[in-house]
C-alpha cells in the first residue's frame, strides 16, 4: 500500500463509454492481489475532490527499454464513463501525470485447485475477474458468465478466452451471446456442475440475484462491491456495508474499502443490504 | 535557494500547554484512530494526532450512503460510529503510545451525563494528551437541539466536562450559529483551555432524478476547500472574542490554506478532507510551511501567528 505520482501510459476507448487505461506502477505485479483496488487521482487539480476507486484489470511488465534496464510495471483498469471524474479520465493521454493509491483492500480468496470455478460478471463488473481468472487457470476449471444489457457491454471476453476460460455471453437485449440475464445462465451452469465455487461482481441486483440462487444451493460464493468512498484506507466510514448479524440493536457495519471490496457471502447481511443499496445498483 | 546560511526555522508551538512539533494535525474523523494513514505518512512528523469522536458506548452510525462529493468539497453523514471510549482505551491507544506525538481524544455525549463519563474514563489514561471535546451533537435530553448553538447549554456541559477532567480541553466549536463569538466565550468562561474551529456546516444535496436526497441521513456536515474562507472568516472572529488559544479547521489542503489561518491568529491547525485526497497532505504541508518560513526569512513559525495586517 503506498501513494505513488506516476503517468498514463495508453487510454483507448475499447467500446462505446468503456476505456481502457494503461498506467505506470512501479511494484503492483508483486503486490496487487485479483480483486484489489486502487485509489485513482484523476488530477492534480480540482475537480474533482476525491479519488475514484477502480479494480485492477492486470498487472503486468513492459518490454524492457534496453537490457541491463529492470522491466518497469503496469496496471490496467478499466472504466465506464458514468460523471465527472470519468468525464475527464476519457480526456488523459499518454504521459499525463496522475496518482494512485494502492493496491487496497481484501481480494479474492482462490479456493480450492480441484474446484471447479464459475466467475459471474456483469458489464463494468469483470473487471476484478480478469486477475483472478489468471491465477485461477494455473490449476483450475474456469468457467466465466458475461452479462451486459447490450453487445457493448460485453469487453474483454476473448481476452479470458486467451487464458484458456471457456466463457459464455448473454445478453439483455440479444445483440450478443444469449438473450436473458446472466444469472439464467448461471442457474444452467451449476445444475451441470453443481460443486463449483462462484465469484461475482457486477451491479447489485444482478449480485443480490447470485446470491439468492447460490444460497439455495449451498454453493460457496464471493462477491466484489462497489461503495461510495472517499479515502479507500478505512479512516472515513464512509463505505459501510451491513455484515452478517446485522440489527438495529446490534449494528455490525464492515468497511468496503478494508474488509472488502470482496466479501464471502455469509459475511454479509443479505436482507438489508437490498433496500440500502438500491440506489447504487441502478446506477450502473 | 541560493542562499548559503540556510536558516532552520523554529516550527514548534504551544497549544492549551501541549508542546507540538508543528502546527499541523489532522482533524477528527479524517484519520480514523491514526494506524490506518501509518502506512503513507510517518506519524511521528506530526504536531499532535486527533482521534476519531469517542462516544460512552460504541455507535453504528448513520445508514448508507453517507457521504457524497460536492463542488470542491464533501457532504458526510456518518452519525459519529466509534468502538465506544472503552475499547479505543483497550485497543486503540497501544498503538499510538509508540509514537513520539501527542494524542488528542476527540469525544461527545448524547447527555450532558455521558460528556462527563466520557472525559473522566479518559482521564486516566496516560498516552491522551489533551482531550477534544465536539459540541455539535444533538441534546437528547432537551429536544436534540445542537449543544453548540446554545450558548446557555454549551456553557453548562463544557463546565461539567471540566470538573471531570485534568487533562487540557480543547471545545470544538460548531459554525452552524448566528454569531460564534458567543459560543466562543461561553466555552472560554466555563474552563476550555482551547477552542478548534469549524466542524462541518450543515448541507444537502438532491439526486434530481431519483429527488432523493444524496445521504441517508437527508442532511450532513460541508467539508473541503469550499468551506475554506468560512473558516478563516470564523477563526479570526473567535480570536478577536476570546483569550484562550485557537485551532484552525476547515478546507486546509496546502501550506497557503494553512498559513491563513495561523495569520488570522490560530495557533495551529486541522487537516480534514484533505487526508482523503492525498494521504501524504500534512506531511507536504509541514515541508512547505518550513520552506516558507526559510524563503520569508521567518526564523520561528509563531511570528506569524496572529500577524494579520489590518
Ligand atoms: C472497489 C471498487 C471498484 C470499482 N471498480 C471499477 C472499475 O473497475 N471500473 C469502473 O468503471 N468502475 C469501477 N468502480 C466504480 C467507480 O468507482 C465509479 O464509476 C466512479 O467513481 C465514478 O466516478 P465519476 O466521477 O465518473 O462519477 P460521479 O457520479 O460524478 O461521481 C460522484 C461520486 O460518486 C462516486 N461514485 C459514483 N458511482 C460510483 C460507484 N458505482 N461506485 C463507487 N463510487 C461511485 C464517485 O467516486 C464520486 O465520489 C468501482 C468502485 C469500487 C468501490
Ligand atoms: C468523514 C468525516 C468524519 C468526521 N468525523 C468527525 C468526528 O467524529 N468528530 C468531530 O469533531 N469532527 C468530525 N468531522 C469534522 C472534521 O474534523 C472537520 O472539522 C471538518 O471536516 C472540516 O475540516 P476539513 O474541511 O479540513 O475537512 C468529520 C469530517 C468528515 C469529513
Ligand atoms: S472509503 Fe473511507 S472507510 Fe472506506
Amino acid at each position: 500500500m503506498k501513494n505513488i505520482k506516476t503517468i498514463v501510459l495508453s487510454n483507448q476507448e475499447i467500446s462505446p463509454g468503456y476505456f481502457r487505461m494503461k498506467i505506470l506502477s512501479p511494484g503492483y505485479c508483486e503486490s496487487a492481489q485479483p480483486g484489489q483496488f486502487v485509489m485513482f487521482r484523476v488530477q492534480r487539480s480540482l475537480p474533482p475532490l476525491l479519488r475514484r476507486p477502480f479494480g485492477i484489470f492486470r498487472a503486468g511488465f513492459l518490454p524492457a527499454d534496453c537490457d541491463d534496464m529492470p522491466a518497469k510495471e503496469f496496471i490496467e483498469i478499466i472504466y465506464k464513463v458514468v460523471g465527472s471524474g470519468t468525464e475527464i479520465m476519457e480526456g488523459l493521454h499518454h504521459g499525463d501525470p496522475v496518482e494512485l493509491l494502492g493496491p487496497l483492500g481484501e481480494g479474492f480468496d482462490l479456493g480450492a485447485p480441484e474446484e471447479e470455478k464459475i466467475l459471474v460478471g456483469g458489464g463494468i463488473g469483470l473487471v476484478p475477474l480478469y486477475m483472478l481468472a489468471e491465477k485461477m487457470v494455473e490449476n483450475s476449471k474456469v468457467r466465466l458468465l458475461m452479462g451486459g444489457r447490450t453487445r457493448d457491454d460485453i469487453i474483454t471476453v476473448t481476452e479470458f478466452e486467451r487464458l484458456g476460460v471457456e466463457t459464455y455471453v448473454s445478453t439483455e437485449d440479444g445483440s450478443l451471446g444469449e438473450e436473458g440475464l446472466v444469472t439464467r445462465v448461471l442457474e444452467r451452469k451449476l445444475d451441470k456442475y453443481p460443486n463449483a465455487a462462484v465469484f461475482a461482481c457486477g451491479p447489485m441486483p444482478m449480485i443480490e440475484a447470485v446470491q439468492k440462487i447460490c444460497d439455495s444451493r449451498g454453493t460457496s460464493l464471493q462477491v466484489s462491491l462497489e461503495a461510495l468512498m472517499a479515502c479507500g484506507v478505512g479512516a472515513c466510514l464512509g463505505c459501510v456495508v451491513k455484515g452478517e448479524g446485522h440489527s438495529d440493536a446490534e449494528p455490525r457495519y464492515l468497511c468496503t474499502c478494508t474488509s472488502g471490496p470482496v466479501f464471502r457471502a455469509e459475511e454479509l447481511n443479505w436482507e438489508k443490504e437490498a433496500a440500502n443499496n438500491s440506489e447504487c445498483g441502478g446506477c450502473k | 535557494m541560493s542562499e548559503n546560511k540556510k536558516i532552520q526555522p523554529q516550527m514548534s508551538v504551544e497549544v492549551a500547554g501541549l508542546k507540538l512539533k508543528n502546527p499541523i494535525m489532522p482533524a477528527s474523523g479524517t484519520f480514523g484512530y491514526g494506524e490506518e494513514y501509518a502506512p503513507y505518512l510517518d506519524l511521528n512528523q506530526l504536531g499532535a494526532v486527533v482521534t476519531k469522536g469517542m462516544s460512552l458506548n460504541p455507535k453504528a452510525g448513520n445508514n448508507t450512503p453517507r457521504i457524497c462529493e460536492t463542488v470542491s468539497g464533501m457532504l458526510n453523514a456518518i452519525g459519529l460510529q466509534n468502538v465506544g471510549v472503552d475499547a479505543f482505551i483497550k485497543h486503540k491507544m497501544a498503538y499510538l503510545e509508540q509514537y513520539d506525538t501527542p494524542v488528542i481524544v476527540n469525544f461527545f455525549g448524547n447527555t450532558q451525563d455521558e460528556y462527563g463519563e466520557v472525559a473522566a474514563r479518559l482521564d486516566d489514561v496516560p498516552g491522551v494528551s489533551a482531550l477534544e471535546m465536539n459540541i455539535s451533537c444533538p441534546n437528547v435530553k432537551h429536544g436534540g437541539i445542537v449543544f453548540g448553538t446554545d450558548p446557555a447549554a454549551a456553557f453548562e456541559v463544557v463546565s461539567l466536562v471540566r470538573k471531570r477532567t485534568s487533562k487540557p480541553l480543547i471545545v470544538k466549536l460548531t459554525p452552524n450559529v448566528t454569531d460564534i463569538q458567543i459560543t466562543a466565550r461561553a466555552a472560554e468562561e466555563a474552563g476550555a483551555d482551547a477552542l478548534s474551529l469549524i466542524n462541518t456546516l450543515t448541507g444537502m444535496a438532491v439526486d434530481v432524478k431519483t429527488r432523493k436526497p444524496r445521504l441517508a441521513n437527508t442532511i450532513g456536515g460541508l467539508s473541503g476547500p469550499a468551506i475554506r474562507p468560512i473558516a478563516v472568516r470564523l477563526v479570526h472572529q473567535v480570536v478577536q472574542a476570546v483569550k484562550v488559544p485557537v485551532i484552525g479547521i476547515g478546507g486546509i489542503s496546502r501550506a497557503m490554506d494553512a498559513l491563513e489561518f495561523l495569520i488570522v491568529g490560530a495557533k495551529a491547525v486541522q487537516v480534514g478532507t484533505a487526508n482523503f485526497v492525498d494521504p501524504n497532505a500534512m506531511a507536504t504541508i509541514i515541508a512547505d510551511l518550513e520552506q516558507f518560513c526559510c524563503e520569508e526569512g521567518i526564523a520561528d513559525i509563531n511570528e506569524l501567528i496572529g500577524s494579520l495586517e489590518l
